[in-house]
């Protein structure tokens, strides 16, 4: 048998580039992995707040309340709803009592009369954890208590959270607060167990009017991604970095 | 070495082979990075399922439609068709079994929460018709003359 130098050459090269393969070359890859591996598809939770259709009945806030078992009568909450009334003279008042939780039916605001004749806008704007992409909270916790999970939504682990309270104070939105019955560290989230179980958080449900939405920011057919895509939509302090996921349409400047 | 350097250097040791002995039984294996970066996915796995098994209370209209269906229908040809049945009945829970009964809301302060008249021309609030709470009927319960279901004075 003969053998020349090309073809010497050419088995070497060739047997050389098919021993340096790995075996993980040859596996048949699951359409799961496949989807996960090239990153298009996926679950980013994103919420939609459309402040033009709130009027203020604090249905979310009650809802909310009763679903993740927080406590009803203390003056803490998950979700709240804030009334903006501006008046001509440019300056702004702002209530929330108990969050808005038994809605807004009295047109004092924090005791005081405004005339009638004085307002020049009005509005209503729920608030809830806007699951930051770049969750400050979640940095600052020195336990690894708190994380963000793998669809955007940031969780505190109860039996890990030790309470020093660094995440409420470092959250710009001002939505954590201390657990009056479990000593942690409480948030919004985004009704994980209801989401996960391809529900609508409580507060979607509760509210009749539409002013709040959840949906798939990855799924670009969905009627959330769809709105945040193409109308004009704002965030509350982009200027912090965090990057929020709760977008809202109708944003004023007074907000913060 | 002399006797009086080498004590607590061993002292030392065994307080760091004690910690980290206790560490490897007190940690749960599946706590650690479990995402893609440390500052935001370092936690105990096991905690997302713990989130997800959590216990939903409200069951939303379709599950009151399997017994009420009358109620529901009636609801839905309503000006209260868009307002969910357990936003005034209260969350269902585990309905008929637990609680057997659920405790409605007919209080003049739930109507109020929408039906309260506030001054805002611009807001969508004035859409919905409103009264004075102070005025309108003061000691009456709404449903008094309004059903809730079908709430048009008219028809109802």
């Amino acid at each position: 048998m003969s053998c020349s130098r090309r073809k010497l050459l050419k088995s070497a090269l060739s047997a050389s580039v098919a021993a340096s393969l790995p075996l993980s070359a040859f596996r048949f890859l699951s359409p799961a992995e496949c989807k996960a591996a090239t990153g298009t598809e996926g679950t980013r939770w994103g919420f939609l707040v459309d402040t033009n259709k709130c009027v203020g009945c604090g249905f979310c806030v009650k809802a909310c309340k009763k679903e993740n078992e927080v406590p009803y009568d203390a003056p803490v909450t998950r979700t709240w709803v804030e009334r903006y009334v501006v008046t001509k003279d440019s300056k702004t008042h702002i209530d929330s009592p108990m969050g808005g939780r038994d809605g807004f039916t009295d047109p004092k605001i924090r005791g005081e009369e405004i005339a009638p004749a004085d307002i020049a806008k009005t509005f209503f704007v729920p608030k809830l954890c806007n699951q930051c992409e770049n969750p400050a909270c979640v940095q600052v916790c020195p336990v690894g208590a708190t994380y963000q999970t793998g669809d955007g939504v940031v969780l505190v682990d109860r039996k890990w959270c030790i309470g020093c309270g660094y995440c409420i104070m470092a959250c710009p939105y001002g939505v954590r607060f201390f657990h009056p019955v479990h000593k942690v560290a409480e948030k919004c989230t985004f009704c994980y167990h209801r989401i996960s179980n391809g529900q609508q958080t409580a507060c979607v449900d509760a509210c009749s009017f539409g002013a709040r939405q959840i949906g798939n920011l990855l799924d670009q057919n969905d009627p959330v991604t769809k709105i945040i895509m193409t109308e004009r939509v704002a965030v509350l302090k982009d200027e912090y970095g965090t990057k929020p996921q709760v977008f809202y349409l109708g944003l004023d400047r007074n907000v913060r | 070495m002399k006797n009086h350097v080498l004590r607590p250097l061993w002292c030392v040791l065994a307080a760091i082979a004690l910690t980290l002995i206790v560490r490897h039984f007190m940690v749960p294996a599946d706590f650690g990075v479990n995402g893609e970066s440390f500052t935001y996915s370092y936690h105990r796995l096991s905690n997302v399922d713990e989130w997800r098994d959590f216990k939903a209370k409200y069951k939303g209209r379709e599950y009151c439609q399997e017994c009420h269906e009358e109620n529901v229908a009636e609801t839905s040809s309503s000006k209260h068709q868009l307002i969910q049945c357990e936003n005034c009945h209260g969350p269902a829970i585990d309905h008929p079994d637990d609680p057997e009964t659920l405790a409605i809301d007919t209080s003049r302060e739930l109507c109020l929460r929408c039906h309260a008249s506030l001054p805002y021309p611009d807001n969508p609030r004035s859409r919905i018709k409103a009264i004075d709470p102070n005025r309108h009927n003061t000691d009456t319960a709404c449903i008094e003359c309004h059903n809730p279901h079908n709430p048009n004075l008219e028809e109802g």
